[in-house]
């Protein structure tokens, strides 16, 4: 009834090929993004941007960098923990400001970059080791290829635990975010405010997904989807193989970088490299694309909020809710998440996304299903 | 999803909502994943502890106690989270037993305005007051572990060391890095030769530190671990046959589940403590009568006596009386976490407080000032008796080597408040 193509007239090609082409998905777009940007700032409180917000904002810049290369372009990566380190230890390298020694002399030290600009940068580097790490992919495919990453994890945290110019020398070996002011407010350090830090975040995953869901949709996305479904058949009609996957490994190692930088200077505040984005951290999100939906934009949202809110509820529910002792809440938690999992790969092998999709067919026809 | 949110909302509120007519205290404890052996009879000590102050003394001057426990699996991201969770009910002190949530947290609770003890972990340099206005570490710190494992080896091999070689195998984080900055400094001193092992989370893998250890032959080994790799590099000393002897760890690394699973192969493994050992108090009477038999013991109730119960026992001894400290200063029985921080900041410890909580000579007389936040860093060895199964302790409780350690503090703590702006709070 509402959710119909039927009387919304396109005159111009711009206005047939724009994101969302039913009106009511174009009007759901701006509500989202205004109960985003201009509501939810105002009832925040800590507690629910450090334990909420954050994580999955961040994971779901995290979760869309992996789906283009995962599911787009159809090369699987092992590597987005060691990804994630080097977008969070370049970050903090441009904010203190990079220091070039040269035979034991200090050459020069660039000035302290801006939060945001640091940010950036995290990502800008972290594409660059993405690319170098993609080499690889040219020659070898699937399982292979997936080794290969995981020697990227392994090495890119032995090296951030290994090099102290990586964390300035500190002796604990841990790099901590100093605090940091965008337009005169505190983004990092422990006096930013709580929506800040939230709408820091939310500006570089819209922005992400705007740029994200564009990428995918225009040439680029069609060369990766083209690799991904058969490389041979793809280099016959002309695609470059070099090219689209070291793009797809180099824009999604570009958000995900993004997303090491906010998650340790926004987020954490402090990190060590071994423990916050060990191996799990790989997985985790390489979960939250699967479970989220490969190949698809909203699934990388769903699967974010799925796997970052579901432990976080029951949590609460048991501990808070029942008063459960919580070493029993936290291993019902790891069975309850696991089980749902399972369930849901049985039940909906392409993920939430999936689901979202089927739910959008039936609603084009409602309430009268012929 | 939506529906999802809204239940997670209404839990979250559930949650959030205070409960202020008691005094809270936290309990960041991890009873699951890779270090809850450790985990779980601290948490057991330090929750018994105040049950018995609600059931024998109903509470602290007349306010019963709240005790919000948070599990974070040792895992900082869920530190953090635990942190945030609890700080709005009022939370006096946070006492996070890792020092990775430490470094996450002595920003933020010092912005919070909320106190922290870190007793025996955590950053060193938090000694200092005068940088740290909210992070307390008393009776002692890791780099006075360092200095006491070194003394106690001086001591053993009549004052000459050098030449010597020390291997250091720790657990490759924030808290195993530690004390290598105090070992290189007191290597200069003493002229012993330092090598460094580092063991990657969680530490089941150790078999080439300890190949490395087997082909150089350390004449002692130290080490620094928590959870399962303690009793993985016991197990891997004892099948390379090291002389036990000759391996020390800190006191993390000190409990009877860390040498139990290497059974008669670690009799003689020697740990530091800061705090004395056994059940032989009478405290213990206490908690048999009103927290055991009375069925509230925390988890099994089976962890009495151990040495990590014991120590929870310990901090949240020390909890308590500065909570008293709290009440007499500000003259009022409801205090909070601002006022705990000055009672824990005019915390006394002595001989007749130790007597009369019913544990006489259970750890170091010590008092706090604005300056020193620390203690006076006093240890001992202990050594475990496989046979016999407990641990005794082998040395006088001994101080570590303030010359060399106070010139550290001060550096690495001035270094701290340069980076964050902080001007000495001491006059």
């Amino acid at each position: 009834m509402f959710y119909r193509e039927a009387g919304d007239f396109k005159t111009s090609y711009v206005d047939d090929n724009q994101t969302f082409p039913i009106k009511f998905d174009r009007y759901r777009y701006y509500v989202v993004l205004f109960i985003a940007f201009a509501i939810i700032p105002f009832l925040l409180n800590d507690y629910w941007v450090n334990a909420v917000f954050m994580p999955f904002l961040i994971y779901a810049i995290a979760a869309i960098g992996l789906n283009i290369l995962v599911g787009y372009c159809g090369q699987v990566s092992l590597g987005t923990g060691g990804f994630m380190a080097v977008g969070a230890y370049s970050c903090y390298k441009f904010m203190t400001g990079v220091d070039i020694w040269w035979g034991g002399e200090l050459l020069f030290r660039l000035p302290e970059f801006n939060i945001f600009f640091s940010v950036l940068m995290g990502g800008v580097m972290t594409a660059l080791v993405g690319l170098l790490f993609g080499l690889p992919s040219l020659r070898i495919k699937g399982f292979y290829l997936a080794v290969a990453t995981l020697a990227a994890q392994f090495f890119l945290v032995w090296l951030f635990n290994r090099v102290s110019w990586f964390y300035n020398y500190s002796a604990s070996g841990q790099i901590s975010a100093p605090e940091r002011t965008l337009l005169g407010v505190a983004i990092s350090g422990p006096s930013a405010p709580a929506w800040a830090m939230y709408l820091f975040c939310l500006v570089f995953l819209a922005v992400s997904a705007i740029i994200a869901r564009n990428l995918t949709r225009g040439s680029f996305g069609r060369k990766w989807m083209a690799i991904r479904d058969m490389d041979i058949a793809a280099e016959i009609i002309g695609v470059d193989p070099l090219r689209a996957k070291l793009s797809a490994f180099g824009v999604s190692s570009f958000f995900v970088g993004i997303s090491g930088a906010l998650f340790f200077a926004v987020y954490l505040g402090a990190v060590e490299v071994g423990e916050v984005f060990g191996i799990q951290k790989s997985f985790l999100v390489l979960f939250m694309v699967i479970i989220g939906g490969l190949g698809s934009i909203f699934g990388s949202f769903a699967g974010a909020a799925f796997l970052v809110l579901l432990p976080v509820f029951l949590k609460n529910f048991l501990v808070g809710g029942l008063g459960w002792p919580t070493d029993l809440a936290a291993h019902l938690e790891f069975m309850i998440v696991g089980a749902l999992i399972i369930i849901f790969l049985i039940a909906e092998p392409h993920g939430l996304a999936q689901l979202w999709r089927v739910t959008k067919e039936k609603l084009r026809l409602w309430p009268f299903p012929h | 999803m939506k529906l999802k949110l809204i239940t997670a909302v209404t839990a979250a509120m559930m949650v959030a909502a205070p409960a202020m007519a008691e005094l809270t205290f936290s309990a960041l404890s991890y009873r699951t994943g890779p270090y809850a052996a450790n985990g779980i009879p601290f948490a057991d000590g330090y929750q018994d502890y105040f049950t018995l102050m609600n059931e024998r003394d109903g509470g602290i001057g007349g306010e019963r106690i709240n005790l919000v426990e948070c599990e974070t699996a040792y895992n900082t991201e869920k530190g953090v989270e635990c942190y945030e969770a609890t700080k709005g009910q009022g939370v006096l002190v946070y006492q996070p037993l890792s020092t990775g949530i430490t470094y996450q947290l002595i920003p933020k609770a010092t912005a919070d305005n909320i106190p922290m003890h870190t007793m025996g972990y955590g950053r060193t340099s938090a000694k200092n007051g005068n940088t740290f206005s909210h992070i307390f570490n008393y009776p002692a710190n890791y780099w006075d572990g360092a200095s006491i494992a070194i003394k106690h080896i001086l001591d053993v091999n009549n004052g000459d060391i050098s030449g010597k070689k020390i291997a250091l195998v720790y657990h490759n984080s924030a808290y195993g890095k530690e004390p290598i900055r105090t070992l290189e400094e007191l290597a200069k001193k003493h002229g012993y030769e330092l090598t460094l092992l580092a063991v990657d989370h969680p530490g089941q893998e150790q078999k080439s530190q300890w190949l490395q250890i087997r082909r150089e032959r350390p004449d002692y080994v130290l080490m620094w671990g928590w959870g399962v790799m303690n009793s993985v590099a016991i197990q891997e000393a004892v099948n390379i046959r090291y002389p036990m002897e000759n391996f020390i760890g800190i006191w993390w690394s000190g409990s009877e589940n860390d040498v139990l699973p290497a059974g008669e192969g670690a009799n003689g493994y020697k740990a530091l403590t800061f705090h004395n050992l056994g059940s032989d108090y009478p405290l213990y009477a206490d908690l048999q009568q009103y927290v055991k038999d009375a069925g509230k013991a925390a988890g099994a109730g089976d962890q009495m006596g151990t040495v990590l119960y014991n120590r929870g026992l310990y901090a949240a001894m020390l909890a308590v009386e500065a909570a008293k400290t709290a009440q007499e200063i500000h003259g009022t029985a409801q205090i909070t976490p601002a006022m705990m921080r000055d009672g824990m900041e005019a915390l006394e410890i002595t001989e007749e407080k130790m007597a009369a909580i019913g544990l006489p000579n259970f750890g170091p007389t010590f008092s706090v000032s604005c300056e020193n936040h620390g203690g006076d860093g006093f240890g001992a060895v202990k050594q475990w008796d496989a046979a016999a199964g407990e641990w005794s302790l082998i040395t006088d409780f001994f101080q570590s080597d303030q010359d060399v350690l106070n010139p550290l503090i001060a550096e690495d703590s001035a270094a701290y408040a340069a980076e964050n702006n902080i001007a000495a709070r001491c006059e």
